[in-house]
């Protein structure tokens, strides 16, 4: 037992020793500027920076160092240049400010750019005006954790991402805020992340993107007024739960696109008030669980190549159309949701309608026929219409119906 | 022609069917706003009614109230008074009378749930304004119709086809020629085709002031680009007034040569 004790107390006081040393950066210290400071440090120091600093200049780390903030520095990237390029196994940084990354239109400068880290955290941090916010290239196991980043972007071809991921593993990305970039967060080729508690609003293009990354999970997060919500292509094994699509309002805009993507689940997500809630093209084996579809344009828009998904026990409320589908059946199945729209009857209350519920209106099949047609939306003839195609439909796949309505909200 | 006028107003307003009218609008309001707190969405359902029920209610008023009143106008006839003010003087009755129970009987309901203070108050007064034009322009219709038809029977039916016409038929004429030539651009061809219809007219009008416009993608975009812009907006009030101008000139023109 005192062994023990004798060798975490060894240990400990070797840890804290190998962890080496901190280095003040202030006005008043013997070092008063961030780059000297880091060419000073030797591995696995921290430095640790006051606010009465401001760093103007771009700055390359390629040691292992904690960077520090105190109650947020400056680091400004004087709307020309990168502001922080790091190339090392292990990097910590906390509470910096990091504002006008320069715009270009053949580099992607970042606020911070993390190059090959096997174990990194970034955290706390504030970024304004910036092009890319967090750039990380072929990194693993790392942290991003209660950043705030604000961009100014305004067209789509010269802006960037906030975080913005390219070949990496093992990533979380928690609690941050991210509004007015392009992306708000891109995944490229990366895998077993998690993306979770997050906020991305405002965006021009996407709240969160995903390309070529598998088995990754986002939960939790909400994407408000973006181009589209979160756009998930050639993906596999994504697991989207808990999120909140709101507001993506606009006339190409989704809250949640789905493209050429297999295995997915989709489980007790939200999605209010988008001109589309879900547009699923070339989307395979995805499950639908317990989502609620509120006031949206299109709940659900079905295009083609679409096979084995299952919409089970989700919500569709005051919809202007609930489901939108082209083309045959393809083994996709509704059973047991809930439609605002049921009209049938519950004769031996089990909670499940007697009949069947059929949620592609005649007018939806033809507002994919002849997209002009939506301007004839709420006319009278439209209501006859539909009314006639609901009693015998002969347009409407015949085979999509839900035999098991729920007369209650699932919950 | 203001003696004609007030008599016909007062007339209607004895007559309880102006005050059933108004109990109509206003029950629909408040259960509307009972059932539905959030006044736009009510402005929505409120806008299905309207298109539907005004112009159907309009006609059948304005062309019952022609033939009940005929030995009325007869003996007005025989009085040294214009036939245009006979005739213009009644129309303006029945549609003044059937407009405020209209604005009055919503504007209670929706002034009594906070419409003054929230966003929703151009959208209905939009509401209220297409609502009184379609009164005009169906009465106008009614009346048209009513003096070209001395049988009850015939004319009753020619105003409910008219109805049926221009609240489901015309829609489905057009639905058809959209789908016959969807290989062409039919932007300009929707455009004109919705200014041909008041009901079509003051739905989209409607529906463009609404935030579902987003729904209608790119054609939306179209006719929101047009709608959307004062300009629009006083074009497609102008074809409103239009539609009550030549009706109403034609009442003159047949009244005063009308043989009784």
């Amino acid at each position: 037992m005192k062994h023990h004790t004798i060798i975490s107390l060894f240990a400990l006081i070797f840890f804290s020793v190998g962890n080496g040393q901190t280095i003040n950066v202030c006005k008043d210290c013997p070092i008063s500027d961030l780059a000297i400071a880091i060419e000073l440090a030797q591995n696995n120091d921290t430095i640790v920076v006051s606010n009465d600093i401001t760093t103007n200049k771009p700055i390359r780390i390629n040691k292992n160092l904690t960077l520090i903030g105190n109650e947020y520095p400056i680091m400004d990237g004087m709307n020309e240049h990168e502001i922080l390029t790091v190339q090392t196994d292990s990097f910590t940084i906390k509470g910096f400010k990091f504002q006008n990354v320069g715009q270009s239109f053949t580099k992607d400068h970042a606020a911070i750019r993390l190059i090959k880290s096997k174990k990194f955290k970034i955290e706390s941090n504030q970024f304004e005006n910036v092009y890319y916010g967090i750039f990380l290239e072929k990194c693993s196991k790392g942290l991003i954790k209660n950043n705030i980043i604000k961009g100014n972007a305004t067209v789509e071809y010269k802006s960037g991402n906030g975080i913005h991921l390219w070949h990496c593993n093992n990533i979380t990305i928690d609690n941050n805020k991210v509004s007015n970039v392009r992306d708000g967060i891109y995944f490229e080729f990366v895998d077993h992340s998690n993306v979770i508690n997050n906020s991305s609003h405002d965006n021009l293009r996407y709240g969160l993107h995903f390309m070529f990354s598998n088995e990754d999970r986002y939960e939790n997060n909400i994407f408000e007024r973006n181009g589209a919500g979160v756009a998930v292509m050639f993906s596999k094994k994504i697991s989207m739960h808990e999120n909140k699509f709101l507001k993506n309002w606009g006339t190409a805009s989704y809250g949640l696109l789905l493209k050429e993507i297999y295995d997915a689940e989709i489980t007790r997500n939200t999605f209010e008030k988008n001109t589309i809630g879900i547009n699923a093209e070339g989307s395979n084996r995805i499950e639908y669980l317990g989502n609620n579809f509120i006031e949206n344009g299109w709940a659900v828009k079905i295009l083609g190549a679409c096979f084995d998904n299952n919409f089970t026990k989700n919500n569709f409320l005051n919809n202007t159309f609930d489901v939108a589908y082209s083309g045959r059946l393809n083994n996709n199945s509704f059973e047991n949701n809930y439609w605002g729209e049921y009209s049938g009857y519950d004769l031996d209350k089990n909670g499940i309608g007697d009949v069947p519920h059929r949620p592609v209106k005649l007018f939806s099949y033809i507002v994919n026929q002849s997209p002009e047609s939506i301007i004839l939306l709420r006319s009278l003839m439209i209501d006859v219409l539909n009314f006639s195609e609901k009693v015998s439909p002969i347009f409407t796949p015949t085979d999509l119906y839900d035999s098991k309505p729920l007369m209650k909200k699932a919950l | 022609m203001l003696k004609i006028i007030r008599y016909s107003f007062f007339d209607l307003i004895r007559s309880s069917w102006s005050y059933v009218y108004l109990l109509f609008y206003l029950a629909l309001g408040f259960v509307l706003l009972f059932l539905n707190n959030d006044i736009s969405k009510s402005v929505i359902t409120l806008m299905n009614i309207i298109i539907v029920l005004t112009p159907l209610i309009a006609t059948v008023f304005g062309i019952m109230y022609y033939y009940d009143s005929r030995e009325f106008i007869e003996l007005l006839l025989a009085q040294p008074i214009k036939r245009t003010n006979i005739f213009l003087g009644q129309y303006l009755g029945i549609t003044i009378s059937l407009s405020m129970s209209l604005i009055i009987g919503l504007g209670i309901p929706f002034t009594f749930y906070g419409l003054l203070n929230s966003a929703a108050i151009w959208n209905f007064s939009m509401l209220l304004i297409t609502g009184v034009f379609l009164n005009f322009i169906f009465v106008a219709l009614a009346y048209n119709i009513a003096l070209y038809n001395n049988n009850k029977i015939k004319g009753f039916s020619y105003v409910i086809l008219l109805w049926l016409f221009m609240a489901v038929i015309y829609d489905g004429i057009f639905l058809i020629s959209l789908f016959i030539f969807k290989d062409y651009p039919l932007d300009n061809f929707s455009l004109a085709a919705t200014m041909f219809n008041p009901i079509d007219l003051s739905r989209i009008l409607i529906l463009l002031k609404l935030d579902i416009s987003a729904l209608m993608g790119y054609t939306g975009a179209i006719f929101k680009d047009f709608f959307g812009t004062m300009q629009g907006v006083i074009i497609s009030l102008l074809t409103l007034g239009i539609w009550i101008i030549i009706p109403a000139l034609n009442i003159y023109r047949k009244a005063t040569k009308k043989d009784f």
